[in-house]
C-alpha cells in the first residue's frame, strides 16, 4: 500500500537528522502559523505564489537559493568539523554512512539549489528590465520553472528525515549508484529531485533564449544590449544544450534501478564509463552556466562603480560567446585519469587551457574599466574586486589541473576541492552577492545597510582563504577528498585552519542575515526615491524602485549601448508619448499546483508507492491540460490606469 | 550574428527592419511562441543525441544474447517509416488548412495524421512485445537496454504527440481556429516533423546500419 | 507600439508564406523526395547495389538528405535573413549533437581499448 515506506524510514535513533529535522520542521510550522494568524494567505497567494511576474519570480528564486545556502553550509561546517576532529585515533562524531550523505547532499544542494537559483533568480529579475520590455517570453512557464525547482529542493530536504540521501557523492557514479550497491532510497531521492528540477531549469533556458533573441526594446540591436543580457543568453544557450544530456543520463540510471536495465551495471554489458562521460558532458557546461551570468554581473557592477563604460564591450561579447562554445569541448578533463589515453587527454587538455583565454580577456577588460575610473567601494564593488583576485587564482589552479600529467597527481585530491571552491565561491557566490546588493534597491525600494555588507564581504573573503588555502597544501601533500577520517596527524594544523575559515564564513553569513534584518528595520533612512541609486547605465535604473508590474509605461526607444546613461547625458526625459493600454499576463496557479503534484509523484516514485505516483503524474498532467485550455491569458491595464500610476511616481 | 543586417548609427531609422532583431521592438506572439518551441525541439534533439550516443557505445554489448541482425524485421521498419513520413505530410496539409481557416479540412487531415501515427505505434509495440516474448527484452543486455530506450523514447514522444493532437482537436472543435489555438497547432506540427527527423536517424543508425 | 516603419517579422519555422498551390506543391515535392531517399536507404542496406564497404557512408548521406528535405520542405527553413535566427539555432543544435555523439564514441572507444573492457560479445 505504501511501497517501501515504513516507520523505520524516520531516523529516530540518530540525533543529528532528527534534531535538525525537528528544528526545520518547527520553523516551517511557525512561519505557516504566523502567516495564517496574520491573514496573509490571500496576499501571498495572489501576489507571490501565483505570480507570473518575472520580478516576483526572481525574488523567490533568490530567496530559495539563500535559504538552501544555509542547509548546504551546515553540511559544509559539519564536514570541516569532522575533518578537524577525526584525526589519528579519534573517529570524530560523524560515522561514514552519514558523512557520505553529508558530502553528497552538500554538493548537490550547493550546485542545484543554491548556485542555480541565485543565478537564475538574478537573470529573471534583471533581464527583461535591461532589455526594456515587460516580461519574459513565457511567463506562465517561468512560474512552472520556479516551482519545479522548489519541488526538487523540497524532496532533497525530505530525505533528511524520511529515509536517507545518496551516499555516492553528488555525481552518483555507477556501479555504486546502481541497485546492487545502493539498494535504499538515497539515490532515488537524488535522481527524482534533480530530474524534476531539471525540467524547470530547461524551461528557463528556453524562456530566456527566446526572450533575449526575440524580445527587446525598439532600437536595441544585439550590440546595444547590456552585457549582462549577453551572458544571460550564453548561459541560457548552455542550459538548453546541456540539461537534456543530464536528463537522458538520469533516465538511463533510473531505468537501470527501476526496470532492471543494463546501461551502467557491472553485468550484461553495462558501461560505467559511459555514465561518467555523459555526466560530465553536462557537468562542464553546467559550471559555465553558473559563472557566465556572474561575469555579466561583474561587468555591470564594475562599470557602474567606476563611473566608466565597460572597456571593450565587443571583445566581452565575443569572449562570452567563445566561452559558451568552448565549454562544450572540454568535459573530459573531469576524468583524465579514467584511462582514455594520451591522445584523448591531450586534446581535451589543450582545449581546457584554451578556454582560459577568453576569461583572461574579460579580466583585463574589467581592470581596464577600473583604470582611471572614479571608483566607489560599495559592497558590490568590494565583491567584484575580491572576485577578480580570487577567481584569477582559482582559474590558474584550473589551468594547472588542465595539464593531464599534473591532474594524474591531483585528481580528486583536496587541491581539486580547493580549486573548484575557489572559482565557485570567488566567482559565483561573490557574483550572486554582488548582484543581490546591486539590484536589491530596485526590487524593494531601499538599499541594504552598507556597514554590514562590508562586514559580510570581509568575512567571506578572509574566511574563504582561511578555509581553502590549507586544502591546496593538503592536496599537494596527498590528501584526497571526501575523507571521513584522517590518518596522518601532521595534517591537523592545516585542517584546524580550514575549520577556522569555515567559522569565519559562518560569521559572514550571520552578518548577511543581520544585514537583511537591520536594513528592513531602518529602511526609511535609505529609501531609493529616484529609482537610480547608483547612477546606473542601463535601462532598469530608469524605472521606479520597485518598478510597476508593467515595467515601462512606454517601451523605451534605444539608440546606443548603455541606453539610460545616454538618456541622462543628453537630457532626455522619459518619453512623453501618449499612453496606450497594456496587456499583461494574468496570474496563474498552474506552476504552484503542478509542482505540488510533482512532489507527490516524486515522493511516491522514490518509495515505490506506484498508485500514488500514477495519480500524482496524472494530476500534474491534468493541471497542464486545464491551464492549456484557455485562450485568453492576458488582462488589460487601461491607459487611464497607467496615467495614474505614472503620475504617482 | 545578424548584426550585419542591422545598422548601428543611432539617428537613421531604416525601413524594413525585422522585429525581434532590434528594429521595431519585441516580435509578435506567433514568432515568439514558434521560436521558443523551436528551441525546445532542439533541446529534445540533444536529449536524443545522448541516447544515440549510449546506443552507439553499447550496441555491441549483447552479453551473449541476441543481436540486432537476429531481431530486426526490416519490412516492418519500412512500413513504420512510410507511415510516419506520410503522417508528416498529412500534418503539413493540416497546417495549411488551419492557416487558411478551413476547420473541416483541418480535421480531416488531423484524423489522417492520427491514424498514420497510430499505425506506426501499433507496429512498434508489436515489435517490442515480440522481442520481450523471445527473451530479448530490455533487461537482457546493455545493447537491448539501449535499443529499447532509444526507440522507446521516440515512441513515447509519438504517443504523447497523438494524445496532444486529440487535445488540440478538441480545442478546435469547441473554440474554433482562435489565434492562440493556431499557435499551438503550429507548435504541434513542428514537434511532429521533428519526430520524423529523429526517426530518420533511428531507422538509419539502428535498423539499417546493424553490423 | 510601432510607428511608421515598415516592419517585417522574422519567419517562424514551420510556416509557409506562399500561395496555396505553391504550398501544396512544396509539401508534395517534399514527400516525393523523402520517399525516394527512404526507399534508397532501404535498398542500399538490403542489397549489394552499393559497394558494401561504402554502405554506411551511403546511408548517412541519404539520412542527411532526408533530414534536409524535412527541414526545407516541411519546416520551411530558408536561407533568407528572416530565417537567420532559426538557422543559427539549428546550427547550434547540430554542433551540440555532433559533439555529444562523436565525442562520446571517440572517448569510449579509447577507454575500452585502454582499459581492456570486455570484448564485444
Amino acid at each position: 500500500m505504501l511501497g517501501k515506506l515504513t516507520w523505520e524510514a524516520i531516523p529516530f535513533g540518530e540525533p543529528l537528522p532528527i534534531l535538525s529535522g525537528a528544528v526545520v520542521g518547527l520553523t516551517i510550522l511557525a512561519v505557516l502559523a504566523i502567516v495564517t494568524v496574520k491573514g496573509w494567505w490571500p496576499y501571498l497567494w495572489r501576489e507571490w505564489l501565483t505570480s507570473v511576474d518575472h520580478k516576483r519570480i526572481g525574488v523567490m528564486y533568490v530567496c530559495l537559493g539563500l535559504v538552501m545556502l544555509l542547509r548546504g553550509f551546515s553540511d559544509a561546517i559539519m564536514m570541516r568539523t569532522q575533518q578537524a576532529i577525526a584525526i589519528g585515533p579519534s573517529q570524530g562524531y560523524l560515522p561514514p554512512e552519514h558523512f557520505d550523505q553529508v558530502f553528497s547532499a552538500h554538493g548537490t544542494i550547493m550546485i542545484f539549489f543554491v548556485a542555480m537559483p541565485l543565478v537564475i533568480g538574478l537573470m529573471n529579475f534583471v533581464v527583461p528590465l535591461q532589455l526594456g520590455i515587460r516580461d519574459v517570453a513565457f511567463p506562465v512557464l517561468n512560474s512552472v520553472s520556479l516551482w519545479l525547482t522548489a519541488t526538487g529542493a523540497l524532496l532533497i530536504n525530505m530525505s533528511l528525515v524520511i529515509g536517507n540521501f545518496a551516499r555516492t557523492g553528488w555525481w552518483a557514479y555507477p556501479p555504486l549508484s546502481e541497485l546492487a550497491f545502493s539498494p535504499d532510497v538515497g539515490v532515488d531521492y537524488y535522481l527524482w529531485s534533480l530530474q524534476i528540477s531539471g525540467i524547470g531549469t530547461l524551461l528557463t533556458g528556453i524562456n530566456f533564449v527566446t526572450t533575449i533573441l526575440k524580445m527587446r526594446a525598439p532600437g536595441m540591436n544585439y550590440f546595444r544590449m547590456p552585457i549582462f543580457c549577453w551572458t544571460a543568453l550564453a548561459s541560457s544557450l548552455l542550459i538548453v544544450a546541456a540539461f537534456p544530456v543530464l536528463t537522458a543520463t538520469f533516465v538511463m540510471l533510473l531505468l537501470d534501478r527501476y526496470l532492471g536495465m543494463h546501461f551502467f551495471t557491472n553485468d550484461a554489458g553495462g558501461s560505467q564509463m559511459m555514465y561518467v562521460n555523459l555526466f560530465w558532458a553536462w557537468g562542464h557546461p553546467e559550471v559555465y552556466i553558473l559563472i557566465l551570468p556572474a561575469f555579466g554581473i561583474y561587468s555591470e557592477v564594475v562599470a557602474t562603480f567606476s563611473g566608466k563604460a565597460l572597456f571593450s564591450y565587443r571583445s566581452m561579447v565575443w569572449a562570452t560567446l567563445g566561452i559558451c562554445v568552448l565549454s562544450f569541448m572540454v568535459w573530459l578533463h573531469h576524468f583524465f585519469t579514467m584511462g582514455a589515453g594520451a591522445n584523448v587527454n591531450a586534446f581535451f587538455g589543450i582545449m581546457s587551457s584554451i578556454i582560459a583565454v577568453p576569461t583572461g580577456v574579460k579580466v583585463f577588460n574589467w581592470l581596464f574599466t577600473m583604470f582611471r575610473g572614479r571608483i566607489v567601494f560599495t559592497t558590490p564593488m568590494l565583491f567584484a574586486v575580491g572576485f577578480i583576485v580570487t577567481f584569477v587564482i582559482g582559474g590558474l589552479t584550473g589551468v594547472l589541473l588542465a595539464v593531464p600529467p599534473v591532474d594524474f597527481v591531483l585528481h580528486n585530491s583536496a587541491f581539486l576541492v580547493a580549486h573548484f571552491h575557489n572559482v565557485i565561491i570567488g566567482g559565483v557566490i561573490f557574483g550572486a552577492l554582488a548582484g543581490i546588493h546591486y539590484w536589491f534597491p530596485k526590487a524593494f525600494g531601499f538599499t541594504l545597510d552598507e556597514r554590514l555588507g562590508h562586514a559580510s564581504f570581509w568575512c567571506w573573503l578572509v574566511g574563504f582563504y582561511l578555509a581553502f588555502t590549507p586544502l591546496y597544501v593538503l592536496g599537494l601533500m596527498g590528501m584526497t577528498r571526501r575523507l571521513q577520517h584522517i590518518a596522518d596527524p601532521s595534517w591537523r594544523p592545516l585542517l584546524l585552519v580550514a575549520e577556522a575559515g569555515a567559522i569565519v564564513i559562518l560569521c559572514g553569513i550571520l552578518c548577511q542575515i543581520a544585514q537583511i534584518y537591520v536594513s528592513i528595520r531602518t529602511r526609511e533612512r535609505r529609501l531609493d526615491l529616484t529609482g537610480d541609486p547608483w547612477d546606473g547605465r542601463t535601462l532598469e535604473w530608469s524605472t521606479t524602485s520597485p518598478p510597476p508590474a508593467y515595467n515601462f509605461a512606454v517601451l523605451p526607444r534605444v539608440e546606443t549601448i548603455d541606453a539610460f546613461w545616454h538618456m541622462k547625458r543628453t537630457g532626455q526625459p522619459a518619453q512623453q508619448r501618449a499612453y496606450e493600454a497594456i496587456e499583461m499576463p494574468r496570474n496563474s496557479p498552474a506552476g504552484f499546483i503542478t509542482a505540488f503534484f510533482a512532489v507527490v509523484m516524486g515522493f511516491a516514485l522514490i518509495w515505490h508507492i506506484w498508485w500514488m505516483a500514477i495519480l500524482g503524474f496524472l494530476a500534474a498532467i491534468a493541471v497542464v491540460l486545464v491551464a492549456g485550455w484557455s485562450v485568453e491569458r492576458e488582462q488589460e491595464i487601461s491607459a487611464a490606469e497607467i496615467v495614474q500610476m505614472e503620475r504617482a511616481r | 550574428m545578424t548584426a550585419a543586417a542591422v545598422p548601428t548609427a543611432p539617428a537613421a531609422v531604416p525601413t524594413g527592419l525585422a522585429r525581434g532583431r532590434g528594429g521595431g521592438g519585441p516580435a509578435s506572439k506567433r514568432i515568439v511562441v514558434a521560436y521558443g518551441f523551436w528551441i525546445f525541439i532542439l533541446s529534445d534533439m540533444v536529449m536524443f543525441s545522448a541516447m544515440f550516443a549510449a546506443y552507439a557505445v553499447l550496441y555491441g554489448n549483447t552479453a551473449g544474447g541476441p543481436t540486432g541482425a537476429e531481431l530486426f524485421n526490416i519490412r516492418n521498419v519500412f512500413i513504420e517509416t512510410l507511415s510516419l513520413l506520410f503522417s508528416s505530410y498529412t500534418c503539413g496539409l493540416g497546417a495549411l488548412s488551419a492557416e487558411r481557416r478551413d476547420p473541416t479540412r483541418f480535421l480531416i487531415f488531423a484524423a489522417l495524421t492520427f491514424l498514420l501515427g497510430t499505425a506506426f505505434l501499433v507496429i512498434e509495440v508489436t515489435e517490442f512485445s515480440g522481442m520481450v516474448e523471445k527473451g530479448a527484452g530490455p533487461t537482457r543486455s546493455a545493447f537491448l537496454s539501449a535499443f529499447f530506450t532509444l526507440v522507446g523514447t521516440h515512441g513515447v514522444h509519438v504517443a504523447s504527440g497523438l494524445i496532444a493532437l486529440v487535445y488540440l482537436v478538441a480545442q478546435v472543435v469547441v473554440k474554433g481556429l482562435h489565434p492562440a489555438i493556431l499557435r499551438r497547432l503550429l507548435c504541434w506540427s513542428l514537434f511532429w516533423h521533428a519526430l520524423d527527423i529523429v526517426w530518420v536517424g533511428v531507422f538509419t543508425l539502428v535498423y539499417l546500419l546493424r553490423a | 507600439m510601432n510607428s511608421h516603419e515598415h516592419v517585417f517579422d522574422d519567419r517562424t519555422p514551420g510556416v509557409e508564406e506562399h500561395e496555396p498551390t505553391a504550398s501544396y506543391l512544396s509539401y508534395t515535392a517534399g514527400l516525393a523526395l523523402a520517399i525516394l531517399a527512404t526507399a534508397a536507404s532501404f535498398i542500399v542496406s538490403q542489397t549489394n547495389l552499393l559497394w558494401p564497404p561504402g554502405i554506411p557512408v551511403g546511408l548517412i548521406v541519404l539520412a542527411f538528405a532526408q533530414i534536409g528535405v524535412h527541414l526545407v520542405f516541411f519546416l520551411h527553413l530558408g536561407s533568407g535573413p528572416d530565417s537567420t535566427n532559426n538557422i543559427l539555432a539549428l546550427a547550434f543544435g547540430v554542433l551540440i549533437v555532433f559533439l555529444v555523439i562523436t565525442g562520446s564514441v571517440w572517448i569510449i572507444a579509447n577507454l575500452n581499448t585502454n582499459m581492456m573492457a570486455m570484448p564485444m560479445q
